[in-house]
């Protein structure tokens, strides 16, 4: 009897233990079923190329290469900015803040990770959107720029926390050894700890893309969502993400419109999925 | 000859340099919206109904509708994360599908969150039919939380010691025994620690609700799971986008109020996990 109960306890277990992947292939198959409708109007390749995203005209026009471009101006905007400072904090954290200071950076860092995205984008629209506006002289502050220094700011916690892990991982006799040969505690950083710590702070900036590439609210309601190809960074644009958030709720269910946006969903779901499953490798590349 | 020890300090003087340029802002971000969001609070905001599209009155069924959703996805999410945590630190062996298991938490982990809505509209709203409901929209935030209720709650199952499972074994314990008596009361505040931060992550999204849950303005309660409601991060966005001539009064206090209810969450989190790490004997 007791063997019995055992051996169901086990296995519902087991079934739970599963239900991550069952949850990853349903969220794939669903946006599949959706999705992939779309190709029965416009070729793939006229989906990710073509120049205009006009989805309510007649016929509706369904290219995403402008939402494409948007979203790949704000990341790299994002990255530029987040890269340099991400990594620094890391390293000032693991190896140069004192203890005390330490746990109160971190806790900064956890506030940071907390605060809902769509307060972000409500911060942004009151303070960075009319500086971007004030400074540049530009009809409008919602650009890409005001996005993508409000992502590169959202992107810094997983930035910082997984550096952070990778350094804090490098085992203690590299450093030791560099120092002990008369190196300075600079040079054991930038020549030992951080050659040693880089696969792991490539899985960080892989993910902290992901997580930019990934973000909808903020972005969408500080970059002004214009569906053009963009002249500049100075210019509005609208990104993958938001185009779903702004248009599904007007789309009629069923609609070619409507099988478009999951085919945007699609897209991101493969992006992610490759960004993630790379980040991994890099990941366990360093145990 | 380069001076080494110029040179650290001047590098060393860049990396705090980055640390301000993070923290700094996070600060002035809280400090803004304490100062300009606490003036508008008071009980009138907190439990008033909206009036005159949401230009005047308060917030009320924002905040239910907020209890409502975090509270249903947490109940769907917390049973599935718990297990599938139990499952990967005292069942699973070091092979292809505990690999795969994990690969697929991290995933789940980096699904963009508007991906979310749409999964919640194509399955829960048309596939199953519950319609832009309460329903619809916590079990889609449920989903979405799971991995961090597994990460979280697996690190604290495996912060137990081995040595306690090794005695209650030798006593004669069966092995569901032992976690059930032995490893699950030792990692219960780590698991409340998860779950808590689950709570405010379902709290703070609004893109899985868009399209699943979110009234746009309905000045009135939810009657059942099977009804749309209006939740505070929604709300937020639409009168600080959607509508327009809001009192900034009126979109602070919203901020503040979502804001303080999702650091309020974490702060509980962090102290619990505090307290735990200070009163642990092993």
């Amino acid at each position: 009897m007791r063997k019995l109960k055992e051996l169901i306890i086990e296995k519902v277990i087991l079934i739970c233990g599963l239900a991550s992947i069952f949850f990853v292939v349903l969220i794939f198959l669903f946006l599949l079923k959706e999705g992939l409708a779309v190709f029965k109007i416009v070729s793939p390749f006229k989906f990710l190329f073509g120049k205009s995203w006009y989805p309510i005209s007649e016929p509706p026009q369904l290219g995403i290469l402008p939402l494409v471009l948007g979203s790949l101006l704000v990341t790299v905007g994002a990255v530029i900015i987040s890269i340099p400072i991400g990594v620094g904090c890391a390293i000032y954290i693991a190896e140069i803040a004192p203890l005390k200071i330490k746990e109160a950076l971190k806790t900064g860092i956890e506030l940071l990770t907390a605060i809902p995205s769509v307060v972000l984008g409500f911060i942004g629209m009151v303070t960075l959107v009319p500086l971007a506006k004030n400074i540049f002289h530009i009809p409008t502050g919602l650009t890409a720029l005001s996005g993508s220094i409000m992502l590169a700011f959202m992107a810094m916690p997983t930035i910082v926390s997984i550096a952070e892990d990778a350094l804090y991982s490098v085992p203690k006799t590299y450093k030791e050894g560099a120092l002990a040969l008369g190196a300075t505690h600079w040079q054991a950083i930038w020549r030992v700890m951080l050659p040693a710590a880089s696969s792991g702070i490539l899985a960080a900036v892989m993910l902290g893309i992901g997580r930019v590439i990934g973000e909808t609210m903020a972005v969408m309601m500080i970059t002004g969502n214009a569906a053009v190809i963009p002249s500049s960074i100075l210019a509005p644009v609208r990104t993958l993400t938001a185009t779903i958030a702004a248009e599904m709720g007007e789309a009629v269910v069923g609609s070619e419109h409507y099988f478009a946006l999951f085919a945007i969903g699609i897209v991101l779901f493969v992006i992610s999925f490759a960004i993630n499953v790379t980040a991994d490798l890099f990941l366990h590349k360093r145990q | 000859m380069k001076n080494p020890y110029r040179t650290q300090n001047i590098a060393f003087f860049f990396l705090f340099l980055a640390t301000l340029l993070i923290m700094v802002p996070v600060g002035l971000i809280v400090a803004i919206i304490i100062q300009k969001g606490l003036p508008a609070i008071n009980w009138q905001f907190l439990i008033d109904m909206p009036r005159q599209g949401m230009r005047a009155g308060g917030i009320f069924p924002a905040i239910i509708g907020t209890i409502y959703l975090v509270t249903g996805a947490i109940i769907f999410a917390l049973p599935i994360g718990l297990l599938t945590a139990i499952y990967l630190s005292e069942y699973s062996k070091d092979n292809l599908l505990t690999r795969l298991i994990k690969l697929a938490i991290v995933n789940l982990a980096g699904v963009p969150s508007v991906v979310y809505g749409l999964f919640g509209l194509a399955l829960f709203v048309v596939f199953f039919k519950f319609g832009t409901s309460i329903l619809s929209g916590s079990l889609t935030l449920g989903i979405m939380i799971i991995p961090v209720i597994i990460t979280t709650s697996r690190e604290a199952l495996e912060s137990v010691p081995q040595s306690f499972r090794e005695v209650s074994l030798s006593l004669g314990a069966s092995k569901w025994q032992t976690i059930r008596h032995i490893v699950l009361p030792n990692a219960i505040p780590g698991i409340l620690t998860g779950t808590i931060l689950g709570l405010g992550r379902a709290a703070g999204e609004t893109a899985p609700i868009l399209f699943t849950v979110a009234a746009f303005y309905l000045p009135q309660l939810p009657s059942s799971i099977f009804d749309q409601a209006m939740a505070l991060p929604y709300h937020l966005y639409v009168i600080s986008t959607q509508v327009p001539n809001v009192d900034e009064k009126i979109r602070y206090g919203t901020a503040f109020v979502l804001l303080a209810l999702v650091l309020f969450m974490n702060l509980v989190a962090i102290i619990i996990r505090y307290k735990f790490r200070k009163k642990k004997k092993w």
